[in-house]
């Protein structure tokens, strides 16, 4: 079980009063009903759950998980069953940029604990926080799967690879000045390659 | 291995992926004369080869497909699982930004031997960049005709869907996996019914990896003879390894099933960081699997069968390595971490077990343990081991009691110095 703080549901002040699908999301959302028979409707929580949160910048409020349960005619409690059980849902307000450093043994093994520490330190996080000004919050996952490029951070959908301070100091400036920066492994090596 | 053997010759994605690429590489030729073999004939050539499931379980793919009914007048399902998320793993993801098309063409193949005209691929929601680039490649083989209605006027239908999955390592177990496909936690099913029987939406379904359907589209162009002289009896063909930890040119790398660990860590990944000598141990399959000691990585073959005599596994050829000034305890502590987080809740012995591994793992690794919780710590893994409805508590099990095997001694030291202390 995920045990992030940003899987707690938000508190009332920060919940928005309503949720619509924005129209591109709502024709999108038409083609994924029929990506499943007609009678597994709960098949499309999970897709529908995920452009819901891309819509409301990283995050599922209450009224998001009222609208796809009326939206597929399915009871409220599964769509929120689904939105705690799987970790990459949340539940609370992220960052405009969520960083989440992964920390499993491969990542642990090539300096992973020292770039969580630099998040931390750099934004005066905790695990689970966010800062004032809303462009960062702070989160530790479980493998990323991108275990060659060691260590790895995701920020929103990317990942960001083969890090030492110095590339992720580089990084995190970049993306708070709203500058353009490298996806991928911030060495010189293409993909998954041996360094030459 | 031999350069013309490699299969997934644009691994590092060093050439083009879009389907102008992949044509040119020789994926999707003659398709149509492939699609006029018989189901059966597909089968029994996949047999032959000897492929085995690159997931981590190994069981043979032909089959794996032959458990299917044959004639049912029901849906049949292919499903691929790409939720790939053993720690030390990152092939699929390679194979899916780099190699889509053969993917896709996997897929096409495999679901028409089966009876499949339908197909879900669930990968992981945290590779969204890599789905896009699936999803083109999909849309391609649709415009080129290579899927959809009626594919090449010989009445074979075939549609492919991807389905995001959302942050559940256990999703990887293919009940758990359908379950999640239905649109429910991510909890394992108990078996029987299989799912080549009762599988997703109640129909017959065959979950494969990506890794093994990707190779099925080679294997049948060159032919099972071809893929079965690849690596040793048992353990034929080719595999994409990942080489991670403390190595000084961690990469992926494809090659013959049975060569040397030793000859994968020195000659691809530029040998262990301090040299072979500083080498403590490896974990050779994927975090699931026992690890081994430095003596026993000096001959050691990576294929299924010489890594389970070694007491260890194959498991998904995610290869990690440690060397002399890693501290081991933590290491396999934050295994047992990963386990606790991941356990789907469902079993008692594993969602109590797995927080309990994980304290007592974290009490070892701050020198707060006794000798009697050691000896604990080994029993509660024998309690959960076995008892679960899926391999996640057994493969919350198996690195704790490989560091016991193996590092006992070590471990009981450091706790007598404490005391000493």
């Amino acid at each position: 079980m995920s045990t992030s703080k940003f899987k707690i549901i938000a508190e009332e002040q920060s919940q928005p009063l309503t949720f619509n699908f924005s129209s591109e999301n709502l024709t999108k959302a038409k083609k994924i009903i029929k990506m499943y028979p007609s009678n597994f409707k709960e098949s499309s929580i999970m897709p529908l759950l995920s452009i819901a949160q891309a819509q409301n910048h990283g995050w599922l409020p209450k009224k998001a998980i009222e609208y796809v349960s009326n939206f597929i005619e399915v009871p409220e409690i599964k769509v929120l069953e689904i939105a705690t059980f799987y970790s990459m849902y949340n539940l609370s307000p992220v960052g405009k940029f969520h960083i989440e450093v992964c920390t499993t043994t491969p990542c642990m093994l090539r300096g992973s604990d020292p770039m969580l520490d630099l998040c931390k330190k750099k934004f005066g996080l905790e695990i689970g926080g966010i800062t004032e000004d809303g462009l960062f919050s702070l989160g530790r996952v479980e493998c990323l799967g991108a275990c060659v490029n060691a260590p790895v951070v995701k920020i929103n959908e990317n990942y960001y690879e083969d890090l030492d301070s110095e590339s992720l100091n580089k990084l995190l400036d970049g993306l708070k000045m709203n500058k353009k920066v490298k996806i991928g492994p911030q060495s010189k090596r293409k993909g998954s390659e041996p360094v030459k | 291995m031999k350069k013309e053997n490699i299969i997934f010759s644009n691994l590092y994605g060093k050439h083009d992926e879009s389907i102008k690429g992949a044509l040119k590489r020789g994926d999707w030729k003659n398709i149509s004369k492939i699609l006029k073999l018989d189901k059966q004939d597909i089968i029994n050539k996949i047999k032959d080869s000897g492929l085995r499931g690159r997931g981590g379980a190994g069981f043979s793919t032909g089959m794996k497909w032959d458990f299917m009914p044959k004639i049912s007048g029901r849906q049949h399902y292919l499903v691929i699982n790409a939720d790939e998320g053993e720690p030390g793993t990152c092939k699929d993801r390679d194979i899916i930004r780099n190699e889509p098309h053969k993917l896709v063409e996997g897929c096409l193949i495999s679901g028409y031997a089966i009876g499949a005209d339908k197909c879900y691929i669930y990968i992981r929601g945290e590779f969204y960049n890599e789905a896009k680039i699936l999803q083109t490649a999909i849309d391609d083989a649709y415009s080129k005709g290579f899927l959809g209605k009626n594919i090449f006027g010989l009445k074979i239908n075939f549609d492919i869907y991807i389905h995001y999955g959302s942050g559940a390592y256990v999703c990887g177990e293919e009940t758990a996996l359908i379950e999640s496909l239905e649109g429910k936690k991510g909890q394992p099913r108990l078996k029987p019914p299989f799912p080549a029987n009762v599988g997703v939406f109640g129909k017959p379904t065959t979950v494969n990896n990506v890794e093994t359907i990707a190779v099925v589209p080679t294997i049948l162009r060159r032919g099972p003879e071809w893929f079965s002289k690849l690596g040793r009896k048992n353990n034929t063909g080719s595999k994409i390894f990942c080489i991670s930890g403390q190595v000084n040119k961690p990469c992926n790398v494809e090659e013959e099933l049975g060569v040397p660990l030793k000859y994968l860590i020195q000659k691809y990944a530029g040998d262990v960081i301090g040299g072979w000598d500083n080498l403590l141990a490896v974990i050779p399959g994927g975090s699931s699997v026992p690890l081994l000691p430095k003596s026993e990585c000096e001959n050691v073959l990576m294929d299924f069968d010489s890594l389970k005599n070694a007491g260890s596994g194959l498991g998904t050829g995610g290869i990690i390595v440690m060397n002399k000034q890693t501290d081991v305890v933590s290491a396999i502590a934050r295994l047992a971490e990963f386990y606790k987080h991941e356990s789907c809740g469902q079993c008692t012995p594993c969602r109590e077990g797995t927080g309990w591994l994980m304290r007592v793992m974290k009490r070892l690794e701050n020198n707060e343990c006794s000798l009697e919780e050691v000896q604990m710590l080994e029993e509660v893994t024998h309690q959960i081991e076995g008892h679960t409805i899926c391999a996640l508590g057994d493969a919350a099990a198996w690195p704790i009691q490989g560091l016991l095997k193996h590092f006992k001694k070590d471990i009981l030291q450091r706790i007598q110095k404490k005391n000493v202390a």
